[in-house]
C-alpha cells in the first residue's frame, strides 16, 4: 500500500493532470486505489495502488491446522466462499490421496454453482449501479436474498458458510433444502430474462459499455485475465470445461464466448454463465443420489457425535482431530477451480505437519487487476468505473 | 510431456519429477530465461498462459521460487523451481510472461526476494516504510513493530 506514488506528469505532448481515485470510492468495490493519468479527458496510464485490505492470511495459514483454515479462505472472496472453499479442500484431499462420496460430491457442485449465481448478481447489481442505472441493483438483489435464506436453512450462517470439510462436508442438507433450490431455480431463468429486459438492449447501457475497456486475446493471455474476462475476448477456456474436477464432467454445460472483449460482452458472458449454472444446478437436482456426506477415514475426518458420546474411539479421534489436527504427507500440490473470476489455485507446500509449511492463493481478482491499465489506456475518464465494474473484482481476494 | 521436457532441455534440468499427477521441474536460476521462453513458444509445449509465480522461504537463507505455467492447447500444467539464496536474485520472467509484474513484487514485499530485471521492483501490499519480511519462517506471526 504504498501512499507516495511517483508519477511523471509531463510528457512530450504537454502537461497531464494526475488525479487520484479511491481509496473510498463507492465504484472501487473496496478500498482499491487508482491514479489516474489524464490527458485532458482521455486517461493515458492508470496505476492501481493495492494494499488497504492486506491482512496476512498466507502467513496466518501457515499457522492454523488444515480445518482452521476453511473459515479463513472464505474471506478471501467475500462474494463467493464456498468456491473459495473448494478449491482449498480439493488441494488438501488430494495431498492426503482421499477420495469423497458422490452426495458430498453433487452436494458441493449445486452449492458451488448457486454461489456462482449469487456473486454474478452481486456484481451485475452493483456493475450498473456504476453506471447509474439504479433499479436493476433492487431485482437483482431480490434473487440473491432468497439463495443466501437458502444457505442459512442449510447451515446457518449466510455468508462466509465454512460448510466444505476435507473429506466432505460439515453435516448433510436438510431436505426442504433441496425443494426449496428446486423451487428457486424453476423460476429463476425468467428473472435473468427480466435482467436482460433492463440491460441488454437499453441503448444508455450499449453506448456505455460497448467499445469500452477493450482487451485482445492475446494480451488477455498474457496478462494472466482469466474467467469471464478472458472469455469475453474470445478465448473458450473453462476449468470446469477443460480441466474437470469434482465431477464437473458429467454435467451438460455451455461455456460461453465473446468476440470483441469489451465492457459489453463481459456483461453478456456471465449473463450467460447464470443461466448455465442455472442448467447444471437442475441436472446436479435430478441425479442427487443419497448416502453418506463424509469420507470414512476416522484420522481425517471427525467421527459422527454420538459416537464421540458412546465409544472411546470416537472420543479419541475426536479430541485429537479437535487439538492437533491432522498430519499431511509431506509433498506439494497446486489445484485450480473455476471462481466466478476466474482462475483460482490453491499450492500447498507440505512437510508432513498438521499446518502447511507453505499456502499460497493464485486469486484471479489480484492477477485480473493487472489488466485494467491496458483496458483503460485511451478511454474516457467517466469509463473508468465501468471498466472496474467489468473486472470483477474483489478486494478481500486482491489483497488476501 | 516427461520425455519432450528431457529431449528438450537434457542436462539443464537439475530434477524432473511427477507426484500427484504434477510434473515438476527443477533448474538453474541462469538458464530459467532461455527455458521459460521456450517452454512458451515451442509447440510440443505452449505454455502461453503464467498461472502463479510464488516464492517459499526454504530457512538457511534459501528460497524457492515457483512458477505454474498452464498450457491450454495441451491442457496441461507444468511446475518450474530454481533454488536461489538470500544474497542472490531470481531473473525476473516479466519479458516472457507480462503477468509477472505484480506476483514479482508480491514475492519481493513478502519474502525479499529480488528479481534482476523487473520494471519497478517496490513493494506492493505492505504500507510505507515498512520493514522485514512478513512471510519469512523467522518473522513472528504477530509482527516486529506495533501497529501504527
Amino acid at each position: 500500500m504504498p501512499v507516495n506514488v511517483q508519477v511523471q506528469t509531463k510528457r512530450d505532448n504537454g502537461e497531464h493532470l494526475v488525479l487520484n481515485m479511491g481509496p473510498q470510492h463507492p465504484s472501487t468495490h473496496g478500498v482499491l486505489r487508482v491514479i489516474l493519468e489524464l490527458d485532458g479527458e482521455i486517461i493515458v496510464k492508470a496505476t492501481p495502488v493495492i494494499g488497504h485490505l492486506h491482512r496476512g492470511l498466507e502467513k496466518l495459514a501457515e499457522h492454523m491446522t488444515y480445518n482452521q483454515i476453511i473459515p479463513l479462505v472464505d474471506r478471501m472472496d467475500y462474494c463467493s466462499p464456498l468456491i473459495n472453499n473448494l478449491g482449498y479442500v480439493l488441494a488438501v484431499e488430494k495431498l492426503l490421496g482421499i477420495s469423497v462420496p458422490e452426495r458430498a460430491q453433487m452436494l458441493r457442485v449445486l452449492l458451488c454453482e448457486l454461489t456462482r449465481i449469487q456473486s454474478h448478481l452481486i456484481w451485475l447489481g452493483t456493475h450498473a449501479l456504476d453506471i447509474g442505472a439504479m433499479s436493476p441493483l433492487l431485482y437483482m438483489f431480490r434473487e440473491r436474498e432468497d439463495i443466501l435464506d437458502m444457505f442459512e436453512e442449510v447451515w446457518g450462517a449466510r455468508m462466509h458458510m465454512a460448510y466444505f470439510r476435507v473429506g466432505g462436508l460439515a453435516a448433510d442438507v436438510p431436505q426442504s433444502f433441496l425443494r426449496r433450490a428446486a423451487a428457486f431455480l424453476a423460476s429463476f431463468p425468467e428473472k435473468v430474462d427480466i435482467y436482460e429486459g433492463l440491460l441488454t438492449k437499453n441503448p444508455i447501457w450499449k453506448q456505455r459499455t460497448q467499445g469500452v475497456g477493450i482487451i485482445n486475446a492475446q494480451d488477455a493471455v498474457a496478462l494472466g485475465l482469466s474467467g469471464p474476462s478472458l472469455r469475453a475476448s474470445g478465448v473458450n477456456w473453462d476449468l470446469r470445461k477443460n480441466m474437470p474436477y469434482s465431477g464437473y464432467d458429467r454435467f451438460e454445460f455451455t461455456v460461453p464466448v465473446g468476440t470483441r472483449g469489451d465492457v459489453y460482452d463481459r456483461y453478456l458472458v456471465r449473463i450467460e454463465e447464470m443461466r448455465q449454472a442455472t442448467r447444471i444446478c437442475n441436472q446436479v437436482l435430478t441425479a442427487m443420489p443419497g448416502g453418506p456426506i463424509k469420507a470414512q477415514d476416522p484420522k481425517i475426518v471427525p467421527p459422527e457425535k454420538e459416537q464421540v458420546l458412546t465409544t472411546i474411539e470416537g472420543l479419541i479421534h475426536h479430541f485429537k482431530l479437535m487439538v492437533e489436527g491432522f498430519a499431511v504427507p509431506a509433498g506439494e500440490v497446486y489445484v485450480a477451480v473455476e471462481s466466478p473470476r476466474g482462475e483460482l489455485g490453491y499450492y500447498i507446500r507440505s512437510n508432513g505437519s498438521a499446518r502447511p509449511y507453505r499456502l499460497k492463493v493464485r486469486t484471479p481478482s489480484f492477477v485480473n487487476l493487472e489488466s485494467l491499465c491496458k483496458m483503460a489506456q485511451g478511454q474516457m475518464i467517466a469509463d473508468i468505473v465501468a471498466i472496474i465494474g467489468s473486472i470483477d473484482i474483489v478486494l478481500g481476494e486482491v489483497d488476501r | 510431456m516427461n520425455d519432450a521436457l528431457r529431449q528438450n532441455f537434457g542436462e539443464k534440468l537439475l530434477d524432473i519429477q511427477e507426484a500427484y499427477g504434477e510434473i515438476t521441474i527443477e533448474v538453474r536460476p541462469e538458464d530459467l530465461l532461455d527455458i521459460a521462453a521456450r517452454l512458451r513458444d515451442e509447440e510440443v509445449f505452449k505454455f502461453v498462459f503464467l498461472s502463479d509465480l510464488t516464492g517459499i522461504d526454504c530457512e538457511n537463507g534459501q528460497f524457492d521460487v515457483v512458477y505454474h505455467l498452464l498450457s491450454m492447447q495441451h491442457q496441461k500444467r507444468l511446475r518450474v523451481k530454481i533454488r536461489i539464496n538470500e544474497s542472490s536474485a531470481a531473473p525476473s520472467v516479466v519479458s516472457i510472461w507480462p503477468t509477472a509484474d505484480w506476483p514479482e513484487r508480491e514475492a519481493y514485499d513478502l519474502l525479499g526476494i529480488s528479481f534482476d530485471g523487473h520494471p519497478n521492483l517496490k513493494r506492493l501490499l505492505t504500507p510505507d516504510g515498512f520493514v522485514g519480511y512478513p512471510l519469512r519462517k523467522d518473522y513472528p506471526l504477530k509482527g516486529e513493530h506495533p501497529c501504527r
